[in-house]
C-alpha cells in the first residue's frame, strides 16, 4: 500500500469530497493561493476555483459564523481556523449558534471547523494549545482528533457528509508523518474508537499527537515483557466508551495520554467514563493520567518539550502502572 | 417611486398585529402567566413591517433577541409564536427556544438571536449561500444600535463588502443599547457612517414611517441584489423598557411620550385614509389582530408541554 503524508490525507479527503458534492467549499485564511500555512490545501484553488476555495480577510468570528449561516442555508462550508488558539474568536458562533440551532430548531448544520493544534513547532504560548476539551463540553458538537494519515482521510469525508457541526482538530507536529492510505475511497465512521495496538497487561487511550509516541513506547515495553494495548478514541465526542470500557476491564490497568494540559482535559473525562463502568471493579491501580503541564506552552526548545509527556516519560509511566 | 395600496394594507396588518401580540405579552408577564423575560417591540413596528413588505419570496432575515416583530412581519405563525412563549410543544422550537429563539429557517427566518451581534455572521453565511446557489436573494440582517458595536458586525460587514455578499444591513437604531443612549456608545452621529469604512452605501431614514421604509427597502433591494451590502438605518424608539424588568431610570418621562406621539401605526393609518382606506378597513384591520391574539393564547394554553430534553441535540443521517 502506498504512504502518504497526513497532511496529503487532509487534502485528499477534501478535494474527493469537493469532486462528489458541490456544495461542499472551503473558506479559511491564506487556503487559497498560499495553498494554507501548513500547505494543506495547496492546489485546491487551481482544481476548484475561488467560489469553492475562499480566502477570508482575517475574521475568526465571521468565518465561524458565515460557516454556520451558509451550513443552515443548506451549503456543506469546510472552514479553516489557521491555529485552533485563534478559535477563541470564532467561540460565540460555533457554540451559541452552530450547536444550537438542530436542538432549538431542527435545522441542521453540516460544518466543519478544520484547525491546527499542538505545541513542538516553537511558535508559544498562543499558537500551540490542545483545546479539544472546551468543544467536547458543548452538546451539539462533535469533535473528531485523527492522529494517522489513514484515520484523518477517513474521518474528516466522514465530518464532512455528517449534517451536525464538526471541530476536525489536526496537530500541526503530525502533518509531516507518513502513513499507508489505500488508493481506493474509503470512510471512517465517527464515533468509533480504534485498537491500535492489542494487549493485555495495560490499557493506554491516547489520541492526537502523542498516540505515535505511545505506540512507540508500547512496542519498547514489549521487550521488557509488558503488553501495552492502546486504544484511540479519534471521535471525543460522541466517545465510543465499549471498546474503552473492554479493554479496561481485561487490562485492570488504564493510563490516559494526551497533550493538552492535565486539569479538566478530556482524560478526565475518559478516566471517569471508566470509574463509573463494570470496568471499575476489574481495575487493579487506579487510572492515570500522563498529560501536557497545567502552563501555557513556553518558547524555548527543552521547556517547549518538556511541556507535554515524552517517550520516556510514557514508558516511565507504563512500567509503573504495572508494578502497582 | 410609491407605495402602491396592497403593500399599505399588509403594512397595517403586520404592524397591528405586532402590537396586539406585544401588549399581550406585557399583560401575562404582568399577570405572571410567562416563564423567563421578553423584549417588546412596541413603537418600532415600521422597521419590521416595511422591511418585510418589501421583500420577495425566497429572501432571508436574521432577528434579534426583541425580534417578535420581524418574524410576524416575515410571516411566522403567531399560534406558534404564542405556545413557545408559553414554553408548550407546538411552539416554533418545540418550547425549547422561547422569545429569543424563534426561527423558521425553511421559510428564510433564521431566527431571533440570544447573543446581541449573533446575526451577524449567521446573515452573511446566508447570504453567500444564496449567492453560491444564484438564487436572486436577499438576506436582511436585523440589528441594533447597540449590537453595531460588537465587533461581529465589523467582521460581517467587511465579509459582506469583501465578497459582494447580497446582504441588507438594517439597523433598527431606538436610541439605546440597553441603558446606553447610543450617543454615549459611539463618537459618530449615524451608524449608516460606518458603512463607509466598508466601502458600501448607508443610509439613515425615519424609521417610525413605515411606507418610507418601504420604498428604500424596495430601492435597496435591487442594489443589494446588483452591487453586494448596503446599510439601512431606521431611526425609531423603543417605547417599552428594554426587558421586563426595566424601570426606565436612564430616560424621562418626557421622552417616551414625546416618541409616543410619534406612533407609527396612527402614522401610516393617516396615510392610508388620504390614499382612500375607509376608518371602518383600518379598524377592522385592528380588530383582526387582537382576535388572532386571543386565538393564539388559546392555542397556546391548550397545547402539551414538551417530554424528553435529549432528542435533537444531533442530527440523524447525513450525506451517503
Amino acid at each position: 500500500m502506498r504512504t502518504i503524508t497526513f497532511a496529503q490525507a487532509v487534502r485528499e479527503a477534501l478535494a474527493e469530497e469537493m469532486r462528489r458534492d458541490d456544495s461542499v467549499f472551503l473558506m479559511g485564511e491564506d487556503i487559497g493561493i498560499y495553498g494554507g500555512t501548513f500547505g494543506v490545501t495547496q492546489g485546491l484553488l487551481a482544481e476548484f476555483g475561488p467560489e469553492r476555495v475562499r480566502d477570508t480577510t482575517i475574521t475568526e468570528a465571521a468565518i465561524a459564523g458565515a460557516a454556520t449561516g451558509a451550513a443552515a442555508a443548506g451549503m456543506r462550508p469546510v472552514a479553516e481556523i489557521m491555529f485552533s488558539d485563534f478559535i477563541t474568536i470564532s467561540m460565540d458562533s460555533l457554540v451559541n449558534q452552530a450547536a444550537k440551532l438542530h436542538y432549538m430548531f431542527g435545522t441542521k448544520v453540516p460544518l466543519v471547523v478544520r484547525t491546527a493544534g499542538g505545541s513542538g513547532t516553537g511558535a508559544a504560548c498562543q499558537h500551540s494549545q490542545s483545546l479539544e476539551a472546551w468543544f467536547c463540553h458543548v452538546p451539539g458538537l462533535k469533535v473528531v482528533m485523527p492522529s494517522t494519515p489513514y484515520d484523518a482521510k477517513g474521518l474528516l469525508k466522514a465530518a464532512i457528509r455528517d449534517d451536525n457541526p464538526v471541530i476536525f482538530f489536526e496537530t500541526k507536529r503530525l502533518y509531516d508523518i507518513e502513513g499507508e492510505v489505500p488508493e481506493e475511497e474509503y470512510v471512517l465512521p465517527l464515533g468509533k474508537a480504534d485498537i491500535k495496538r492489542p494487549g493485555s497487561d495495560v490499557t493506554l487511550v491516547c489520541y492526537g499527537g502523542m498516540a505515535p509516541r505511545c505506540l512507540e513506547a508500547a512496542e519498547a515495553l514489549a521487550t521488557e515483557g509488558i503488553s501495552v494495548e492502546v486504544v484511540d478514541p479519534r471521535t471525543l465526542t460522541p466517545l465510543d466508551t465499549e471498546p474503552i470500557i473492554a479493554s479496561a476491564k481485561k487490562t485492570g490497568r488504564v493510563l490516559i495520554i494526551h497533550e493538552a494540559c492535565k486539569t479538566a482535559g478530556f482524560g478526565a473525562e475518559i478516566s471517569a467514563a471508566i470509574a463509573e463502568s463494570e470496568a471499575f471493579a476489574h481495575l487493579k491501580a487506579p487510572i492515570m493520567r500522563l498529560c501536557g503541564a497545567d502552563t501555557p506552552i513556553p518558547f524555548s526548545p527543552e521547556l517547549e518539550r518538556s511541556a507535554v509527556p515524552a517517550r520516556k516519560d510514557i514508558e516511565q509511566a507504563l512500567r509503573r502502572i504495572v508494578q502497582q | 417611486m410609491s407605495i402602491g395600496k396592497e403593500s399599505m394594507a399588509a403594512m397595517l396588518v403586520s404592524m397591528c398585529r405586532i402590537r396586539k401580540f406585544e401588549e399581550k405579552l406585557s399583560e401575562l408577564f404582568a399577570a405572571g402567566m410567562l416563564h423567563g423575560t421578553t423584549h417588546l417591540y412596541i413603537g418600532e413596528e415600521a422597521v419590521a413591517a416595511g422591511v418585510c413588505t418589501a421583500l420577495a419570496q425566497g429572501d432571508m432575515i436574521t432577528s434579534t433577541h426583541r425580534g417578535h416583530g420581524h418574524c410576524i412581519a416575515h410571516g411566522m405563525d403567531m399560534n406558534a409564536m404564542m405556545a413557545e412563549m408559553f414554553g408548550r410543544a407546538t411552539g416554533i422550537a418545540g418550547g425549547r427556544g422561547g422569545s429569543m429563539h424563534m426561527a423558521d429557517i425553511a421559510h428564510g427566518n433564521l431566527g431571533t438571536n440570544g447573543i446581541v451581534g449573533g446575526g451577524h455572521g449567521l446573515a452573511v453565511g446566508a447570504a453567500l449561500a444564496a449567492k453560491m446557489k444564484k438564487q436572486d436573494h436577499i438576506v436582511v440582517c436585523f440589528f441594533g444600535d447597540g449590537a453595531s458595536n460588537e465587533g461581529s458586525f465589523h467582521e460581517a460587514a467587511n465579509l459582506a463588502a469583501v465578497w459582494e455578499l447580497p446582504v441588507l444591513f438594517v439597523c433598527e437604531n431606538n436610541g439605546y443599547g440597553f441603558s446606553m443612549a447610543a450617543c454615549n456608545a459611539m463618537r459618530v452621529e449615524h451608524i449608516a457612517q460606518r458603512a463607509e469604512s466598508y466601502g458600501f452605501p448607508g443610509k439613515t431614514i425615519d424609521g417610525n414611517d413605515a411606507a418610507r421604509v418601504y420604498e428604500e427597502t424596495v430601492a435597496a433591494r435591487e442594489y443589494v441584489l446588483a452591487n453586494g451590502p448596503m446599510l439601512l438605518e431606521c431611526l425609531t424608539y423603543r417605547i417599552s423598557g428594554h426587558s421586563k424588568s426595566d424601570k426606565n431610570a436612564y430616560r424621562t418621562q418626557e421622552e417616551i411620550e414625546a416618541w409616543r406621539c410619534k406612533d407609527p401605526i396612527p402614522f401610516l393609518k393617516v396615510m392610508m385614509l388620504e390614499s382612500g382606506f375607509t376608518r371602518h378597513e383600518l379598524d377592522a384591520v385592528e380588530a383582526e389582530a387582537a382576535q388572532a391574539v386571543e386565538e393564539a393564547v388559546k392555542f397556546a394554553q391548550d397545547s402539551p408541554y414538551p417530554q424528553g430534553i435529549t432528542q435533537g441535540v444531533y442530527a440523524e443521517g447525513g450525506r451517503a
